[in-house]
């Protein structure tokens, strides 16, 4: 089942448009990875599905709801997170905290929810009171995700997870990712780590200049001759 | 009144609203092209009326120096006045700018609002820098000696106007200049304006010190007009809100807009003067409170309805710079 | 010396609860209040209004706690006038400052805008009750306390330190442990993320304003008590808060409280070599000091 369908999206944030008349989509319990080379557009794609910015052209269906140019707090709401690439935790709330204003718009008691947060990332639990903006790269990621998690959503949207982080941890962040996928969350995450991304993708899209360039199964790409040329490199 | 009462009337108001003018044209220089957000204006003003006050009179003698108390006086010609109070402000300007420049316009908001309000209480509190709260009186007139004391308006008001006209042309080339067009990229893009290599902080700096310059002068040429200056004449609200009232009146951004915005609110100010009589008796006390009062409201109307002002911005300065 | 420190702590807590709101304002609003001495002033004079006029009117004993010079008129007064102030402050946000923010007005734009503010708020308070100082209760006699080390103290005095330790105490933990606190917290640290995380980020201005608001009128009525009421009280105020906000980090709360009390013991001190009514300047080259040497402030804060 389709969870997620973007068509023919046109969008930026001036009267330029990054994105040209893009669509992706993204089905039930896959991971779906989004490369292609800077500038490509696929953070603003990610904004834009999640609200931030509105599309000139195009539309976002999720599951069947027609969500174009609802603002970020109205998706949330219904069932998408996002976790930007930077700037995503805050930094003087401890852990434990940045948690509880994931679940800011939850009405029912989370206190479940965090519990499966801590057994997924066991490094923040001991860590739970300590401030977010004193972690380390990995850990404030995982706090990211875990913030966004919070929500119980039927779909994430990560930008550039592993940006900045060292080879070791990048592997223990694409670990996780996997392992919050198998707990039945849709997600479509954005990568300049193309190998990595492609690797753990039931599908991929491939960017360039604001348009899609090519669009296949994860395996499929990554035995992709042009693809491992221009964009398997790094 | 007879006609050349009116007219007498009609040449002091002009003369008013042109030193204003040339406050709006140093604030422009500070905001309108650099985007600096100056809420001392009327510490320059007082730093400049002051300064040129003692530049232009001699130390009391005798019985007037037991009443009168004043840290210098020179006894210069006026045009040293003018000079004097352009250089003073000037410095003040750099002292300020050092440690503010380089943060965010809060910060320099704050500096300026905070070196206004303490010189003004210098100025009140310490008699023998200029006679404290009485403040300087008797301040020359240039070119008195020419006609009789009620003609007098006419030369000044010539005066005060060639040296409007003059700090408008040199305003309006060094706007157009290489170095205007970089104070208006700062003030479009700070970020992408020192990305090209640009000294941010100098540029800013000169901003800062050549609007105060030219709000010294307004000073002096205020001081010589009244002939009298206390430090209860430069308060906030005179001293500065109401020229920021005219700058965005008329157009930040623009020499001209600074100029009209001058005219016309202090021909709005003048006005509701006589508004107020029209008011009862009772509350008539109550007149300047609501002639500010509406002024007040006016600046927020403003902001929210028309921030660019009657002019708006210059376009052929932005037409200069891709 | 002794005493002009204990003094400086009176005056000192007054500063640092209307520092408190400043930054608060700063660091979650993103806009310096030029506005924030008058909210000081209206909470002062609607109090007066409270004490003087209305609860006379309705038949509220003119009685005073025990060594205090206030009685119950003053205590009703308070929270009355600090939801009138915070609700002001609210007022002035929707009616103005939101109009600028949703049209992407940069932070000079707002400023000058509570700045035209300022002036609205204090001609009002001429236009009602003119220039004359006043006093909430005048021609008391306000005898003082002996403590140790020979100093003077009031009655009102004490009330005043504890009443803001009380406020901040509140404070503190309505930020620590309220959902709706820490959401505050969340939207100064990081607008953007708040907003992502689908929290109600004009809700949280709201709050940000009823709590300044609230907090500033509090600060003036304390000073109405102390000392007396005037106009233009809030505006000599407006240096030596954002003084003390800035020296404490802007954008954080309990530098402002330190802040608030090193200026105000500052002020205090500066009387034994400078008249009093240089005190503004006196706070005033505090900040300047503290912009050379080290301008994010003692505790950092949430520089932008």
């Amino acid at each position: 089942m389709t969870i997620l369908k973007a068509d023919g999206i046109s969008a930026g944030y001036t009267e330029l448009d990054i994105l040209q008349k893009v669509s992706i989509q993204v089905k039930s319990n896959q991971i779906v990875s989004i490369i292609g080379p800077n500038g490509a557009g696929k953070s603003t794609l990610l904004k834009t599905i999640f609200g931030i910015l509105k599309p000139r052209e195009g539309h976002i269906t999720l599951k069947d709801e027609d969500i174009t140019g609802l603002k970020p707090n109205k998706i949330a709401r219904k069932g998408i997170s996002y976790v930007p690439q930077v700037s995503n935790v805050f930094p003087s709330l401890t852990i434990q905290e940045n948690l509880e204003m994931g679940a800011f718009i939850r009405t029912d008691d989370f206190r479940g929810r965090m519990k499966e947060m801590y057994d997924l990332f066991p490094t923040l639990r001991e860590k739970r009171n300590q401030k977010a903006g004193q972690l380390s790269g990995g850990q404030r990621q995982m706090v990211a995700m875990g913030r966004a998690l919070m929500l119980d959503p039927m779909l994430l949207l990560l930008d550039e997870p592993s940006a900045g982080l060292a080879p070791l941890l990048v592997s223990t962040i694409f670990e996780k990712i996997a392992d919050i996928n198998k707990t039945g969350v849709s997600i479509a995450i954005v990568e300049q780590n193309a190998k990595e991304a492609l690797k753990m993708a039931d599908h991929g899209y491939v960017l360039a200049m604001g348009r899609n360039v090519l669009d296949d199964d994860g395996k499929s790409l990554l035995d992709n001759e042009d693809v491992a040329k221009l964009y398997l490199g790094g | 009144m007879e006609v050349g009462g009116i007219i007498a009337y009609l040449v002091s108001l002009v003369i008013m609203a042109s030193i204003y003018g040339v406050f709006c044209l140093g604030l422009n220089i500070q905001w309108g092209y650099t985007g600096l957000f100056n809420i001392g204006i009327a510490g320059f003003f007082c730093i400049g009326a002051y300064t040129s006050a003692m530049i232009t009179t001699s130390m009391p003698t005798g019985v007037l120096a037991q009443y009168v108390h004043q840290l210098f006086g020179l006894n210069m010609p006026f045009i040293f006045g003018l000079i004097g109070a352009a250089i003073s402000c000037g410095l003040v300007a750099f002292l300020i700018g050092v440690p503010t420049l380089r943060l965010s316009e809060d910060y320099l908001a704050i500096a300026t609002l905070g070196i206004a309000e303490t010189f003004r209480l210098i100025f009140n509190n310490e008699r023998w820098l200029a006679n404290g709260p009485q403040g300087l009186m008797g301040l020359p007139q240039p070119l008195h000696s020419l006609v009789s004391g009620q003609k007098y308006d006419y030369i000044y008001l010539v005066i005060v106007l060639v040296v409007m006209v003059i700090i408008y042309f040199l305003i309006e080339k060094g706007i157009r200049s290489p170095w205007g067009r970089v104070l208006r990229a700062i003030r479009e893009d700070e970020l992408a304006a020192s990305a090209s290599g640009k000294d941010v902080f100098r540029f800013k700096m000169q901003s800062l010190i050549f609007g105060s310059m030219v709000m010294g002068v307004g000073g002096a040429l205020y001081a010589h007009y009244t002939k009298a200056i206390s430090p209860d004449v430069f308060t906030p609200l005179y001293g500065t809100f109401i020229i920021w009232v005219m700058l965005m009146a008329g157009g930040s951004g623009n020499n001209k807009g600074a100029l009209l915005g001058a005219y016309v609110i202090w021909f709005i100010w003048i006005g509701s003067d006589f508004l107020m009589d029209m008011l009862p008796a009772a509350i008539q006390d109550k007149g300047p409170y609501l002639r500010f009062l509406i002024v007040g409201i006016l600046l927020e109307i403003i902001l929210i309805y028309r921030p660019q002002g009657i002019l708006g911005e210059e376009k052929k300065v932005s037409k200069l710079y891709k | 010396m002794a005493e002009l420190i204990v003094y400086g702590i009176v005056l000192g807590s007054v500063i640092s609860l209307g520092a408190i709101g400043i930054t608060l304002v700063y660091g979650i609003v993103r806009m310096a209040n030029f506005a924030h001495g008058e909210f000081m002033t209206a909470g002062a004079y609607i109090a007066l209004l409270v004490v003087g006029v209305i609860l006379p009117w309705l038949g509220v004993p003119d009685t005073t706690f025990g060594p205090l010079s206030f009685g119950w008129r003053m205590l009703i007064a308070f929270p009355v006038s600090m939801a009138a102030v915070a609700f002001m402050g609210i007022f002035f946000d929707r009616l103005l400052y939101k109009k600028l923010r949703l049209k992407n007005s940069n932070a000079v734009i707002l400023a000058m805008s509570s700045l035209g503010v300022s002036f609205i708020i204090r001609m009002i308070i001429l236009i009602i009750t003119g220039p004359d100082y006043r006093f909430y209760r005048p021609g008391v006699m306000r005898p003082a306390i002996m403590l140790p080390l020979d100093i003077k103290i009031r009655p009102d005095q004490i009330f005043i330190v504890a009443l803001v330790v009380v406020l901040v105490v509140l404070l503190h933990l309505f930020l620590q442990r309220t959902k709706m606190g820490k959401a505050m917290r969340a939207t100064a640290d990081n607008t953007e993320l708040a907003l992502v995380s689908g929290i109600d980020t004009e809700a949280i201005v709201m709050w940000t304003w009823g709590i300044g608001g609230g907090l500033a009128a509090a600060a003036g009525m304390l000073y109405g008590i102390d000392v007396q009421l005037h106009p233009g009280m809030g505006w000599n105020f407006l240096i030596p808060l954002f003084a003390a906000a800035i020296l404490g980090g802007i954008g954080n709360m309990y530098g402002a409280l330190v802040g608030g009390l090193v200026i105000g013991i500052a002020e205090q001190l500066s009387t034994a070599v400078l008249l009093p009514t240089y005190k503004l300047a006196v706070a005033f080259i505090i900040m300047i000091l503290i912009l050379f040497i080290k301008p994010e402030g003692i505790f950092g804060g949430s520089e932008k």
